[in-house]
């Protein structure tokens, strides 16, 4: 087998049980991508090459005896937010620059469990607060389709390499569509499980009440098989839920014929670019013509989403952030005076200004006065959008629409304005506010780059949304495609 | 009566007996050397996560079917977002709107007799903090976090109590209380039990309250009674001489005994109270509820109305042997060992024993004197071996020597002296030793009779029986 880095993650796996090739081989290949890759991608912050190697001899040793288990020998990556014993977690900030935690997060041990094998930490928007992965600390991940244009945010890092055919999976964290807006602009997929899917310990928090981790892939079959292996009841994590974790990719083959498909009025909106727009069209068309019923649905208080996400995610940033005091872990400043003097330059210097920017919003909509306004306000909000999706769920099996409003933007468009940047997300938030699972798939290309459809699905129905994506895959071949240069 | 009136509400911090802590795994106990019981959830690390030891719910929920309050079928743990250096988080995890206790009561009963009802607003579950450290770091601050994460609940009174005195027999109670639940030592010079107190001063008769200061960490029942006290007195000056109160927080002084202000109302913090994300709201079902009904320990006022209709003793004793669980279980061993004479035994156990184990800062539950020894002694009162007398004599030398009662009467020959001929032979004797005041007495001089009692008692080495001696005596007197 030729150019093993052109083979989807569930191939590999196959591959690598039938011994056509060793994971010392495949592990060596993508290592050697990686480093050619990065100065042109800037896809990573770590490289864990000698570790990745010493894991692939063991894997290797695995495979021969029998003893494999679903993964194993098979390369990923992490986003750089997932503590991994050994190897530094930088959260994309100078803060975390010199960072090694003690500890594996649940996602990283469980993975390691399937027999995975972690190639490095990908790059990402510092505290996971972005849409372009221009707030790294660790400088700006460039789309692997047109090095000029961001490869979105926050899991840019993640998605670049997935694209990029760097590693042939991903781990990401999505609170506002973080992986699911990156995955759109660099042409892959990109999962978000529902809320308490997939256990939070060890992945650094920016806002927990929204945050998830996920996958980013080039099939849904592949993230249905890393998913499988990540998700489920962690003890350490109260809000992961203890449900059993179905076997997502034997349900994958389930056929959609009948599928209720609901299509969002309000995010066929003027800020949608006509030719994203075109595409999601044709998709839904393919859709119908595998045998689903389209119609649409409306859930009005859904264009609240954006303001009332930039109220709740702060807030829990602000408070989360305020462990990052110089004291114990991370940057310290030189020569404090006195305590705040430590408190000021330590964060003054550790934190990019997207993170301080968000800190300062949170403090003032939780402060005296402020909190029934904002705050308070927001969650009630938020509880409307909730009973919004669970009433549109009621006549409909999943919702379907655009990802992003746009394909990916040049590198610097949007940095001078935040409230611009933000509307990013306009179409992702949604799921995050509800908590509910939802994928980004290719679906076409637009001014030459790629578009993402979202499908959303109610609580705990990945497998839903995983089989649809996964009927769309076999009669489309956007996911396929490699960018200039990665083939 | 004095022109002003006092007004006082006490929030007291209880340290949870947990073996836990209230987030995280780590042990609770006292005294381990400096962050050797602090993991990465107590430490703060990016990426952990806090999951809540049911055992400090089980505890709260004890708490507050013992006052009869409220339990919330579901309350919320809320962050308090303040910086400090033994803050590892930069918040605290506590209870904020929507405690999991509240409306509950106690009743105290004061010096005088009078029953006072002291309201208690809420009892919350929190995390304690860290502790910063200075001794012997010269121009630095040490930050120890073995006590962070443990497990408190906080128990906020209503404004309820008038005088320093009905404060402290509060605090008192509620301490009582938490022992006897077995949900917290109590230890108080190790600050497992402290309260804050929020003093205000009014003129009396008028309904709304005055501006008040609220008094920080105090941890002993003295200074509590003294920074009231000092605290009283200082608004009233204040107020007579036409300055305001402000409304701040202070700090005891026990070297000074005074109070000083700490920061005023406008330096305090916005602490930003929100629900903590990482916790679900916790839920707690009736099924929860009954179960901890099932295994509360019979409380402090039960067991004094026991006292008072199983051994005959007055409501005031009754009361003071079941202040404390160690009390009243060493006071029914002592009857359960010697049960001729219950009152005899709370009358011994309430005064000398209580004296000596005060003058040595003991406790009942030291072992010192144990109650098979004092009961071995009180039957030796009753069986009339020794005197009452006697017996006070032969309780110190048991204290100082941890010996029973019938050695010491053994070896010092206190065995009381009730054969007739030999207490006739020291009354003659000291009839004949003093003439004149015989002829007094049979002049009519009754009182000399005292004199007569004292003069035997002292031949016969105070051994001689007390009612015999007098009857004696009485019959050799007359002639």
């Amino acid at each position: 087998m030729s150019a093993l880095h052109s083979h989807t993650l569930t191939q590999l796996a196959d591959g690598l049980r039938r011994k056509r090739f060793s994971s010392v081989e495949l592990v060596g290949e993508f290592l050697a991508r990686i480093e050619k890759s990065q100065p042109r991608l800037n896809a990573f912050i770590s490289v864990a090459a000698p570790a990745a190697l010493e894991a692939a001899r063991a894997a290797d040793r695995a495979l021969a005896s029998g003893a494999a288990a679903a993964l194993t020998g098979v390369p990923i990556v992490h986003k750089d937010i997932f503590c991994t014993a050994g190897v530094r977690t930088t959260c994309g900030s100078r803060m975390l620059e010199n960072f090694v935690a003690p500890y594996d997060a649940t996602v990283v041990a469980k993975l390691k469990g399937a027999g995975a094998i972690t190639l490095g930490k990908t790059n990402m928007d510092e505290f996971a607060m972005g849409s372009s992965n221009e707030n790294s600390y660790f400088g700006p991940v460039r789309n692997p389709w047109n090095p000029q244009l961001v490869p979105g945010g926050s899991s840019g890092g993640s998605a670049a390499a997935v694209a990029a055919r760097l590693a042939p999976g991903a781990t990401g964290t999505d609170t506002g569509g973080s992986i699911r807006q990156p995955a759109a602009l660099c042409g892959i997929t990109g999962m978000k499980p529902t809320y308490g899917r997939v256990s939070r310990y060890g992945m650094i928090a920016f806002a927990s009440s929204l945050d998830q981790g996920g996958t980013l892939t080039a099939t849904a079959a592949d993230a249905a098989l890393m998913l499988r292996e990540m998700a489920g009841f962690d003890p350490r994590d109260s809000t992961s839920v203890d449900t059993p974790v179905p076997d997502y990719v034997a349900a994958l083959e389930e056929p959609i014929a009948g599928l209720r498909i609901g299509v969002l009025g309000e995010f066929f909106d003027k800020g949608l670019d006509a030719d994203n727009e075109r595409c999601v069209r044709e998709a839904l068309k393919v859709l119908e013509g595998l045998g689903a019923k389209v119609r649409q649905v409306s859930l009005p208080n859904l264009p609240l989403s954006v303001p009332v996400y930039y109220v709740v995610a702060p807030a829990e940033c602000s408070s989360n952030l305020a462990r990052y005091d110089g004291v114990r872990f991370g940057h310290r400043c030189e020569n404090p005076r006195d305590l705040n003097d430590l408190y000021r330059r330590s964060r003054g210097e550790g934190f990019g200004a997207e993170v301080k920017r968000r800190i300062m919003t949170g403090t003032y909509v939780l402060s005296a006065g402020y909190y029934d306004a904002y705050y308070l306000k927001a969650q009630r909000v938020r509880s409307l959008i909730n009973a919004d999706f669970i009433r549109a769920f009621d006549s409909v099996d999943v919702l379907i629409g655009p990802t992003t409003p746009t394909p990916a933007f040049p590198i610097g468009a949007k940095t001078d304005d935040p409230i611009t940047m933000y509307l990013n997300d306009i179409y992702t938030i949604g799921a995050n506010l509800a908590g509910l699972p939802a994928i980004s798939v290719p679906c076409g290309f637009a001014h030459e780059l790629p578009v993402g459809l979202q499908i959303v699905g109610p609580h705990f129905s990945e497998a839903r949304v995983l089989g649809t994506a996964h009927a769309f895959q076999r009669a489309t071949d956007w996911h396929t495609r490699i960018p200039v240069g990665y083939a | 009566m004095s022109a002003w009136e006092t007004v006082i509400g006490l929030e007291i911090h209880a340290q949870l007996a947990t073996r836990s802590k209230i987030f995280s795994s780590s042990a609770t106990a006292y005294g381990a050397p400096p962050n050797t019981q602090a993991n990465l959830v107590d430490l703060g690390y990016p990426g952990v996560l806090p999951v809540l030891n049911l055992e400090a719910v089980r505890m709260a929920v004890k708490l507050g079917l013992a006052i009869n309050a409220r339990i919330a079928p579901l309350s919320v743990f809320a962050r308090k977002n303040y910086f400090y250096p033994d803050l590892p988080k930069g918040y605290q995890i506590s209870q904020y709107e929507l405690p999991i206790v509240s409306q509950g009561s106690l009743e105290v009963v004061l010096e005088d007799g009078q029953v006072r009802r002291i309201g208690i607003t809420r009892a919350h579950l929190e995390e304690d903090a860290g502790k910063s450290l200075h001794e012997g770091l010269p121009g630095m601050t040490g930050i120890d976090l073995n006590r962070a994460g443990t497990p408190l609940v906080e128990i906020v009174s209503e404004p309820d109590m008038r005088s320093a005195k009905e404060a402290v027999a509060y605090m008192k109670k509620v301490h009582a209380l938490v022992r006897y639940l077995e949900i917290c030592d109590g230890n108080m010079q190790e600050g497992s039990f402290r309260c804050d107190a929020n003093v205000s001063v009014r003129p009396a008769g008028t309904p709304q309250l005055g501006t008040r200061a609220e008094i920080k960490n105090l941890n002993s029942f003295r200074f509590v009674e003294r920074a009231i006290n000092f605290e009283v007195a200082r608004q009233i000056e204040l107020l007579e001489s036409g300055r305001p109160v402000v409304q701040e927080t202070r700090l005891y002084d026990p070297d000074k005994g005074e109070t000083r202000s700490m920061r005023s109302k406008e330096e305090a913090n916005d602490y930003r109270y929100f629900p903590d994300p990482d916790l679900l709201p916790l839920q707690v079902d009736a099924a929860f509820i009954a179960a901890v009904r099932a295994g509360l320990p019979e409380l402090p006022d039960q067991k004094a109305a026991r006292f008072a209709t199983q051994y005959g003793l007055s409501a005031y004793d009754a009361g003071v042997l079941t202040a404390s669980r160690e009390l009243a279980d060493y006071y029914e061993e002592v009857v359960r060992a010697a049960p001729a004479d219950a009152k005899l035994a709370a009358n011994w156990v309430m005064g000398d024993l209580a004296a000596a184990l005060n003058k040595e800062g003991l406790e009942v539950s030291s072992g010192k004197l144990t109650a098979a020894r004092l009961a071995g002694l009180l039957q030796r009162i009753s069986d009339r071996t020794i005197s009452g007398k006697i017996a006070k004599e032969v309780f110190e030398v048991m204290w100082a020597e941890g010996a029973s009662a019938d050695a010491v009467i053994e070896s010092k020959g206190l065995r009381q002296i009730t054969d007739t001929a030999v207490i006739e032979r020291a009354i003659e004797e000291v009839m004949a030793k003093n003439p004149a005041q015989l002829a007094e007495y049979r002049a009519g001089k009754d009182k000399l009779f005292g004199f007569f009692v004292g003069q035997v008692m002292k031949a016969t080495g105070g051994k001689a029986n007390p009612a015999q001696l007098n009857e004696l005596l009485l019959r050799k007197l007359r002639g």
